[in-house]
């Protein structure tokens, strides 16, 4: 008999993936329902309200259960409910564009919930392995949304090249994670940290290349370089609402995994430091340098999600609650504004005769002036300029650095974005000032469309006008972390 | 209960977004209702916190509302709040009952105009603005209504876009506007780096001990203060810009430069007042610039023409004197006068629009004359103004002049020739606005026959508010009337808890016991005499014998030229700061622009392109290059792991 008390076994914990998890199987079911399968990204968006529902119920818990294998903390929570609210958004835009394409089945949404709850699976957790299954959880249904479009031979090629390299990755992982447990006898975080010089002492090697590989493996996922070569070729491929999915969701939860693994659990580590330092400045410079000369909206924003990883890892450098904080807010932002970006390109591409060429947007400032300015507002926040969340994300996270001793790495920092201004304002040329080589339709609005360019429109100027609501969020998800 | 003072600046924006975004999707009785009644409320909402507070204890009246913090970086922490206290109240009042009056105006003055929407959008951003300005509670949010209002003032400036004057004269006016505002900003970062606080009661309690009193740095902000005091009230030498914003709509004159926008820097100069007792150097160059200011514009008002120029010289000039009110430390005295002129000159400038509608868009004085018998509201209600600028006693203008000219002679900052300076220009300021009365309303009818037979007056929406506003001119000095008529000055009494200098320190001479008070009624008296005579000159010149004026001008022709021209002031800052600038400018864009950013910039642009055309090749598409450049990862990343 197990004692349900003292394992801490409360379901409560779980509500949201749970309910995520029947969700998903209601649209499966109801999907083949020939009568009702059109109400399959309603049941979706219910599944999505439901968990960011239970989510925002469990903000202010702490509480650890299932043996120690479930954490519900704040910054657990936080994350959840950036997953909940980027797939819910994802969902609302995507409809119309995968009918369009006709690759509208109930699997879609089934996928889209099943690998939102692998990541909330990740964020909720202090233990690699069970990140390690909430990774897969995640990464897996990823694979076929890539490779969802089957007659398109550049999603196919999505599909393959991801779970080639995915697969890859998460061998690297699992043996990292296996030589962790090797030297320190457990997976578990908070045990990892109580003897971390100890351990460190009486097992250097296999410690310290496990944490490298653990490193690699998640690091893959949120696209460090130099294992980012997957991330431009998939943004291409897959269908534009999926890709939008990728550039959030899952990056998000990567982050949430490396920060609890590396500015919890080995943040004692000091060559780390020096470490993240180099992957920060190549990342940045990579993502930022070959975007420079892309001719393709999507592949354009694909190095640019690099360059923003880049960004982001200037937390891991810094360490500490204020970068932490820092990272979580230009995570939110740069879900808001990237998404919006998406959104956008989604509804150039759902006008009939279009890809997502850059050419494809000039004249969009005499055609359609409102997509254009909403076009440009989210270019605007993705170089940083106030007044758009963009900017104080920056602000925020640079000014830690500097803070801490960072100097250059400020620096180097501030010198790359501004490079990534001469690509997001060519796009913002483009549209404006560049005569349109053919004639397109006008854009048609959705109710569902136009509400997800409100809401991430809303947030980026709303976030950056009054930064201060959002930072008191990001400051109360890490007061429980550390 | 202090939750409800978000709604004073709320009604306005909501205003402005309506007819904003709504523009020309609107009937014109629907922009203006929308227009007006968003002031309106907004005043019914001033009266009542203005009756809360008349409830409170007279130390403890002050009603605060924190709306959210708004930028919390590091040591800096403002809170976008709002304030009501006894100075800010009657600001508000002011603003929104006689922006009322004039958004009522308006709706009369504007009305075959295309650009009507447009017209009300911009006008309640400006009271929106104006009410920020004076609402804030610390110097960045007053700093953002500063901006806002010096933003709708070149918008409405320049409102009649088409006309190359118009945007030219908006254009002076921001530029100018400008450069007081760097001062207002630099003064800001003193502060602030002195006190770590930019929140006003913050600084006003901790300067004592922050500042040395009479310090080079306190002075040093409050002269910073002053510099950007004296770009939005157009002060020597800033001044250039306010007789040229007489381009646009003449309501936009009476709101924003006579009544509200343009004493913006007495206000700012009074709400901080505390700071500026602490730098008698400072108040001493404040009041010297408004004496002369006051002095140097009513002469150029003296040889205008035009008939707003009159009254944009005029404003000038009883803005120096608010000045030299808060110079010689009286500065209840200059809210007073900020007060009584808002009413009186607001009048003056709507009854000039009454006219210049009724000509047929004529600005020129040599052409009107005789009105009165067309015009009889608007004359008699501009005669009463004018009576009340003049000083008449028992007009409003009177009490808050006459309390000027005693605190500029009596109060320790003060000085016998600052005296002088206010009476003599009390006498010309009489001269030039009867001459202004006698040559549009009296004598002769010299206009063409085809204006005279359009003469008409005004509808009754421009009507109605003139006669309030006259009723206000001759009443609004009551509540401030000066000790030796033996009663209370309830106006004095109600701001000194916010004052520093409520009772400025007064020299021995002055001070009631030794004979101030027969010393104070023979000044008095005289100045009166004086204005009685400029005002009986006025009359022989423009009326009775115009041929004396005729001979008068054939004999000074020079001196008449100078001030028609300005003392060509214009011309001289052209050639003294704005050539040099062009010449400066052209050289920063040709050697440092050109040279060095853009050279910096397609350096740096090269140099990323060399690493793109380097490493292009490692983006080949297979998916084996892509495990190659994984693996070198791992390895380097292993290997400074392991071997550290």
């Amino acid at each position: 008999m197990i004692d349900y008390t003292s394992a801490g076994i409360d379901f409560g914990m779980l509500a949201p993936e749970i309910y995520l998890l029947v969700m998903a199987f209601v649209v499966l079911v109801v999907g083949h329902l020939r009568k009702v399968h059109d109400w399959t990204p309603v049941i979706a968006i219910a599944g999505l309200l439901g968990a960011l529902y239970f989510s925002i119920q469990q903000w202010g818990n702490q509480s650890s259960g299932f043996f120690g294998m479930v954490s519900c903390d704040s910054f657990g929570v936080a994350f959840k409910i950036i997953f909940s609210s980027s797939t819910l958004l994802t969902v609302m835009l995507a409809r119309r564009y995968m009918r369009k394409k006709m690759i509208e089945r109930p699997e879609f949404y089934a996928l889209l919930l099943i690998s939102t709850m692998g990541m909330m699976v990740m964020a909720n957790t202090t233990d690699l392995v069970v990140m390690f299954l909430g990774l897969e959880i995640m990464s897996v249904p990823l694979y076929v949304l890539a490779g969802l479009a089957r007659r398109s031979l550049q999603s196919n090629e999505a599909g393959i090249k991801y779970f080639i390299m995915g697969a890859f990755a998460s061998a690297f992982l699992l043996m990292g994670i296996a030589f962790v447990f090797g030297s320190a006898e457990t997976t578990e975080l908070r045990r990892i940290v109580a003897n971390f010089n100890f351990i460190l002492n009486n097992h250097s090697v296999l410690f310290s290349a496990g944490i490298g590989l653990i490193l690699i493996g998640f690091g893959f996922k949120i696209g460090i370089v130099p294992f980012h070569s997957w991330i431009p070729d998939v943004y291409q491929g897959a269908p534009t609402p999926i890709t939008a999915f990728f550039s959030v969701g899952p990056k998000a939860a990567g982050l949430a995994v490396l920060l609890r693994i590396f500015l919890y659990g080995f943040a004692e580590f000091s060559p780390l430091t020096n470490l993240f330092w180099i992957l920060a400045v190549i990342t940045m410079t990579v993502g930022n340098v070959f975007a420079l000369r892309q001719s393709n909206l999507k592949r354009l924003l694909a190095y640019s999600s690099i360059a923003h990883a880049g960004y982001m890892l200037v937390a891991f450098t810094v360490g500490g609650g204020q970068a932490i904080s820092a990272v979580i807010f230009y995570m939110i932002g740069y879900t808001l504004f990237n998404l919006g970006a998406f959104a956008v390109v989604t509804m150039l591409e759902t006008r009939s005769g279009c890809s997502s060429d850059l050419k494809e947007v000039a004249g969009l400032g005499t055609t359609s002036p409102y997509l254009a300015a909403i076009l440009a507002v989210f270019m605007f926040a993705l170089s940083g300029f106030p007044p758009t969340v963009g900017f104080f994300g920056k602000f925020y996270l640079f000014s830690t650095a500097v803070e801490n001793g960072f100097y250059w790495l400020a620096i180097i920092g501030v010198m790359n974005s501004f490079v990534s201004v001469y690509y997001y304002l060519k796009v913002i040329k483009t549209a404006y000032f560049d005569s349109a080589s053919a004639t397109f339709e006008s854009v048609s609005y959705t109710p569902a469309v136009t509400f997800v360019l409100f809401i991430t429109l809303l947030g980026t100027l709303g976030f950056g006008l009054f930064p201060s609501s959002l930072m008191e969020f990001t400051k109360s998800a890490i007061f429980a972390f550390l | 209960m202090s939750d409800y003072l978000i709604l004073i600046p709320l009604f306005p924006l909501i205003g402005f977004l309506l007819n904003g975004l709504l523009i020309g999707r609107l009937s014109r009785p629907v922009v203006s209702t929308i227009a007006c009644a968003s002031v309106f409320a907004s005043f019914v909402t001033a009266l009542l916190s203005f009756i809360e507070l008349t409830n409170m204890p007279a130390s403890a009246r002050l009603i605060e509302q924190t709306l959210f913090a708004w930028i919390p970086v590091g040591e800096l922490n403002i809170e976008f709040g709002l304030l009501v206290d006894p100075l800010s109240a009657i600001m508000i009042l002011v603003v929104t009952g006689v922006g009322f009056l004039i958004h009522v105006y308006s709706t009369g003055y504007m009305s075959h105009d295309k650009g009507f929407g447009r017209y009300f959008a911009y006008l309640n951003l400006f009271t929106f603005s104006m009410l920020t300005l004076v609402l804030a509670d610390n110097f960045l949010l007053m700093f953002v209504g500063w901006e806002g209002v010096g933003l709708c003032s070149y918008l409405l400036i320049g409102f009649w876009f088409e006309r190359k004057s118009a945007t030219d004269a908006g254009k002076k006016a921001f530029i100018v506007n400008r450069i007081g505002d760097f001062g207002f900003l630099i003064g800001m970062f003193i502060i602030f780096w002195q006190v770590q606080s930019l929140d006003f009661a913050e600084v006003m309690a901790r300067a004592p001990h922050a500042f040395i009193a009479g310090g080079t740095l306190v002075t040093t902000a409050c002269l910073l203060l002053f510099v950007g005091a004296t770009g939005k009230s157009a002060q020597i030498p800033l001044f250039v810009w306010l007789p040229d914003a007489m381009e646009g709509p003449t309501p936009v004159s009476a709101l924003i430069h006579a009544a509200t926008m343009v004493t913006a820097g007495v206000y700012m100069i009074a709400r901080t007042s505390t700071l500026f007792m602490m730098a008698p150097d400072a108040l001493m160059v404040i009041a010297i610039i408004g004496a002369a200011t006051a002095f140097f514009a009513a002469t150029i008002g003296l040889a205008q023409n035009d008939i707003k120029r009159v009254l944009a010289y005029s404003t000038v000039s009883q803005l120096g004197y608010m000045f030299l009110a808060c110079g010689v430390a009286a500065f209840s005295a200059g809210v007073f006068h900020l007060m009584t002129h808002a009413f009186f000159k607001a009048l003056l400038f709507l009854g000039s629009g009454s006219v210049i509608h009724a000509m047929s868009d004529e600005q020129d004085m040599t052409k009107m004359g005789g009105l009165k018998k067309y015009l009889p509201i608007t004359y008699w209600t501009f005669l009463l103004a004018t009576l009340a600028i003049s000083g008449i006693p028992f007009f409003s203008g009177f009490f808050s002049k006459d309390e000027i000219l005693w605190k500029s002679y009596s109060s320790l900052y003060g000085h016998p020739i600052f005296w002088v300076i206010g009476v003599v220009t009390a006498g010309m300021t009489a001269f030039y606005m009867f001459r202004l009365v006698y040559m549009t309303f009296h004598g002769k009818e010299r206009m063409d026959d085809k204006t005279r037979k359009k003469i008409h007056e005004s509808p009754r929406s421009m009507t109605v508010p003139l006669m309030i506003l006259a009723v206000l001119s001759v009443v609004g000095g009551y509540v401030g009337m000066p000790h030796i008529f033996g009663v209370t000055n309830y106006f004095e009494e109600w701001l000194s808890p916010v004052l520093a200098g409520h009772e400025p320190p007064t020299h021995a001479l002055a001070s009631t016991s030794g004979g101030g008070a027969g010393t104070e009624m023979l000044l008095m008296a005289l100045s009166v005499l004086l204005v009685l005579i400029a005002i009986y000159t006025a009359r022989l010149f423009y009326n009775k014998k115009p041929e004396l004026a005729t001979a008068l001008r054939g004999k000074l022709t020079g001196v008449h030229k100078t001030l028609q021209n300005k003392y060509y002031i214009d011309e001289i800052y052209t050639a003294v700061v704005v050539h040099p600038l062009i010449i400066v400018s052209i050289g920063l864009w040709k050697v440092v622009d050109v040279i060095f950013i853009d050279g910096f910039i397609n350096t740096l642009a090269l140099l990323y392109d060399g690493i793109s055309q380097l490493f292009r090749h490692a983006q080949t598409g297979r998916v084996r290059s892509y495990v190659t450049v994984f693996v070198i990862g791992v390895v380097g990343i292993l290997g400074w792991l392991v071997m550290r």
